[in-house]
């Protein structure tokens, strides 16, 4: 077992304070507004804190979706801890709603009323010109499953308190821009191409050259076959729970038999149609828009990841039914 | 203060024996996942991660003489369950013994329950201290003898042997949890007993392996809904229509089986009003209940969440009749404790013979007795440094910040890998059971 000692953290994600709303709508309106730049030194203070804590939120936020993520263990993971900890995501994520953070960013860009397709246009090219900050998203964490997971996170936002411009500001991932592009029927090879290569573009910075560029190309293949497969959807993290009972009628047997089976197509549609009929999204959407990591992850060492890169082999073979 | 069972300020707690590997380096098949006295306090089960159930026996030698310490020794080590692969949904599933529980003695031979996360297997164990000799039809060594040979009849007698003490398998009551096993209770009738997963309650007869009942189920249509589980269940100790069971949002449920067959719609609902100035992201998380046992009178029953002991009066629903807290000083270590899965712990408690103390488990090896009757805790320590023969615990202190006094650890040096998550008290005497990763500690009330 690693060595679990505390880091020393703010504790403005812990604390009780009731201000913490007050402090964050002041700040962020300010910030925010239209009505210009001119920010008081007063309000500057309490963006800088509520930055902070929506830092916070943000980073507590991707540390659950992480958690969610590395279901796929050899033995089945505890439900108690994966209901407990999507609770806390579904938490954050009606904070985030209701203190408007969810819309801010799209404001940011569109001041003011419109389509929810076209919000999503917003939040692309927010995620698009972040991209040469930003490390790979989705894949990236997979890459890190089985390593010490919470240092993709923790050690950069946890810690650091700083703001920055690389703020995390919620954006679809890149899996579902993929899918969105697709479905506008923009030319799926030349974005396939930008998409890849500018995943890749970070990815090729990273010191462990050989997993990575392996782990790259490897989720470059299966991206363009699946992209929302490992971002699963909360009924195929807890549906892995079901077992084939024999009663059962033969639709529910059919369906957990191919509980398993990458499902994208389905979830491309009712994600889709959740986007077209309400912009808020559900809860357990948002595994499938995880917000960028910080900092470079810290890898472990090259042979655990290697081990968890064959591991990672014959979790995608079931998946993709290879 | 005198009294079996009581844990008045008195009382000062020795070490007695430890079990187990002295090295650092912990076998993972070694790690202690439950342990439990049995209804005598003779005997004494810890289960573990590898699927083994090592029964240790108090020696009953010296019992007379109130100086002796009566110590406790291996009597039976069996392999109860075995690591199996669920080929439907390419899982393994863990050998590691969840839940064992003791059945009232009602002849020679003694009877538990040991679970996994999906099988419940019944063992009888028995002694076994003489053997017939003398048989006419066959030698010693078990070979026939060719009958023409035999010219006298004689009557086989029994002969002392060296105690043999035997575990059979008796019931296996399998495939009837989808979810991971977390309780098992027997019921105060003797006949039945539950067994509970993270979504359904099941009622078995132990005479009955191929059928259970399903008496509770809080699994929902669409599983995306799913937003809590059970976490503990245990039958009242003399009401044989009432069980309890708890859940991760810190509720707790008292079912009467006389009101329906399926027993969904609870008969009362225990829950505290959070507060909210202590709200926070992680204020669910901690108010998740890993741990629910009635006291022994059968009038409370003590939950155990991650920060705190609550005493529950059968009679109030509304809020508990005490609350003590166990390492509050974690409050402000919350989202430490998440980023490295620590918060997910799930601590036992237990209660001493007459309910007048709890103890229940903390880290760093530290164990907590809170007594109810004097309203004081004290926090001591399983180590191998305080494992002198009968030396006495020292009270430790933790500090939580500022300066910290002589003797006082900090927060922030405090082993979170070191946990005590099960700890056990014999149901009539001082003794209690404290389990370490892969240790059992033996602690005795200090005689002058």
């Amino acid at each position: 077992m690693s060595a679990c000692t505390l880091v020393s953290v703010s504790t403005v994600l812990g604390c009780h304070s009731c201000s913490r709303i007050d402090m964050f709508s002041k700040g962020t309106k300010r910030k925010f507004s239209d009505d210009g730049d001119e920010m008081l030194d007063e309000s500057l203070a309490g963006a800088q804190v509520s930055s902070s804590y929506s830092l916070q939120r943000q980073s507590l936020l991707d540390m659950s979706l992480i958690k969610l993520q590395l279901c796929h263990m050899l033995v089945e993971p505890n439900l108690c801890r994966s209901v407990l900890i999507a609770n806390t995501v579904r938490q954050i994520q009606e904070e985030m709603t209701h203190d408007g953070s969810w819309q801010v960013v799209t404001e940011a860009f569109c001041g003011g009323s419109q389509s929810p397709s076209e919000r999503l246009v917003a939040t692309e090219v927010l995620c698009r010109s972040r991209e040469q900050d930003a490390e790979p998203k989705l894949f990236s964490v997979l890459s890190y499953e089985g390593c010490r997971e919470e240092e993709v996170v923790a050690d950069e936002t946890l810690c650091s308190v700083s703001v920055s411009d690389t703020a995390s500001n919620v954006c679809l991932s890149e899996s579902a821009r993929h899918c969105w592009e697709r479905d506008e029927l923009v030319d799926a090879d030349r974005d396939d191409e930008t998409c890849e290569s500018s995943r890749l573009g970070p990815g090729d910075d990273e010191d462990d050259d050989d997993e990575d560029d392996d782990d790259e190309d490897e989720e470059v293949d299966i991206d363009e076959e699946s992209p929302r497969d490992n971002p699963k959807t909360m009924g195929q993290v807890f549906g892995t729970f079901e077992i084939k009972n024999g009663t059962p009628g033969p639709d529910s047997a059919l369906e957990e038999l191919f509980s398993d089976v990458d499902a994208s197509y389905y979830d491309l549609d009712t994600m889709l149609t959740g986007i077209q009929s309400a912009p808020k999204m559900g809860p357990y959407d948002l595994l499938d828009s995880l917000a960028p990591s910080h900092g470079p992850p810290s890898i472990g060492s090259p042979s655990s990841c290697r081990s968890d890169l064959n591991e990672l082999d014959h979790i995608m073979e079931i998946i993709v039914g290879s | 203060m005198a009294g079996a069972g009581g844990g008045g300020n008195d009382v000062q707690w020795c070490f007695s024996q430890v079990k187990g590997a002295i090295d650092d380096d912990v076998a993972e098949a070694d790690i202690i996942s439950t342990v439990e006295f049995n209804h005598s306090g003779e005997l004494l089960a810890t289960g573990d991660k590898g699927g083994r159930v090592v029964i240790f026996q108090q020696d009953t030698e010296n019992k007379s003489q109130p100086q002796c310490r009566s110590e406790y020794n291996v009597y039976s080590t069996f392999q109860s369950h075995e690591p199996e692969f669920d080929y439907l949904k390419s899982l393994e599933i863990e050998e590691k013994i969840n839940k064992i529980r003791w059945l009232p003695q009602k002849n020679a031979a003694q009877f538990l329950l040991s679970t996994n996360d999906k099988t419940i297997k019944l063992w009888k164990i028995s002694e076994r201290d003489k053997r017939p000799e003398g048989y006419n039809l066959k030698e010693e060594d078990g070979r026939c003898r060719d009958s023409t040979t035999i010219t006298t009849l004689r009557v086989p007698v029994f002969r002392p042997m060296d105690l043999m003490v035997e575990a059979s398998p008796r019931r296996v009551f399998a495939n009837a949890h989808t979810y991971h096993i977390n309780s098992i209770s027997v019921n105060s009738d003797n006949e039945t007993y539950l067994s509970a997963d993270d979504l359904r309650i099941n009622l078995w007869h132990l005479e009955i392996t191929d059928r259970s009942f399903n008496i509770v189920d809080i699994k929902p249509a669409n599983m995306e809904e799913l937003t809590e589980v059970i976490t503990a269940a245990e039958f009242h100790p003399h009401q044989c229509n009432t069980f309890v069971y708890s859940s991760s949002k810190g509720t707790i449920r008292m079912c009467d089986m006389r009101a329906s067959a399926l027993c969904d719609k609870h008969s009362k609902l225990f829950e505290e009003p959070e507060d909210p100035s202590n709200r926070s992201f992680f204020s669910e998380i901690i108010s998740s209940i890993s741990d629910v046992k009635f006291s022994h009178s059968g009038r409370y029953m003590m939950t155990r969440d991650y920060l705190s002991v609550k005493i529950w009066d059968l009679n109030m629903e509304n809020r508990p009749v005490e609350t003590y807290q166990v390492h509050e000083y974690l409050r402000s270590k919350l989202c430490s404790l998440y980023e490295n899965d620590c918060i997910f712990d799930k601590f036992e408690c237990c209660w001493n013979g007459n309910d007048s103390v709890v103890m229940t488990g903390s880290y760093n090896n530290f164990f907590r007795m809170l007594d109810r009757t004097q309203r004081r805790d004290v926090t001591l320590e399983a180590s191998r440094e305080s494992s002198k023969p009968r030396q006495v615990l020292k009270p430790r202190r933790v500090c939580a910040g500022g300066k910290r006094k002589k003797d006082e650890i900090s927060v922030d040096s405090l082993d979170f890998n070191k946990k005590i998550l099960h700890t056990a008290w014999h149901p009539q005497e001082n003794i209690i059971a404290v389990a370490t990763t892969n240790n059992l500690y033996i602690f005795q009330e200090k005689v002058n």
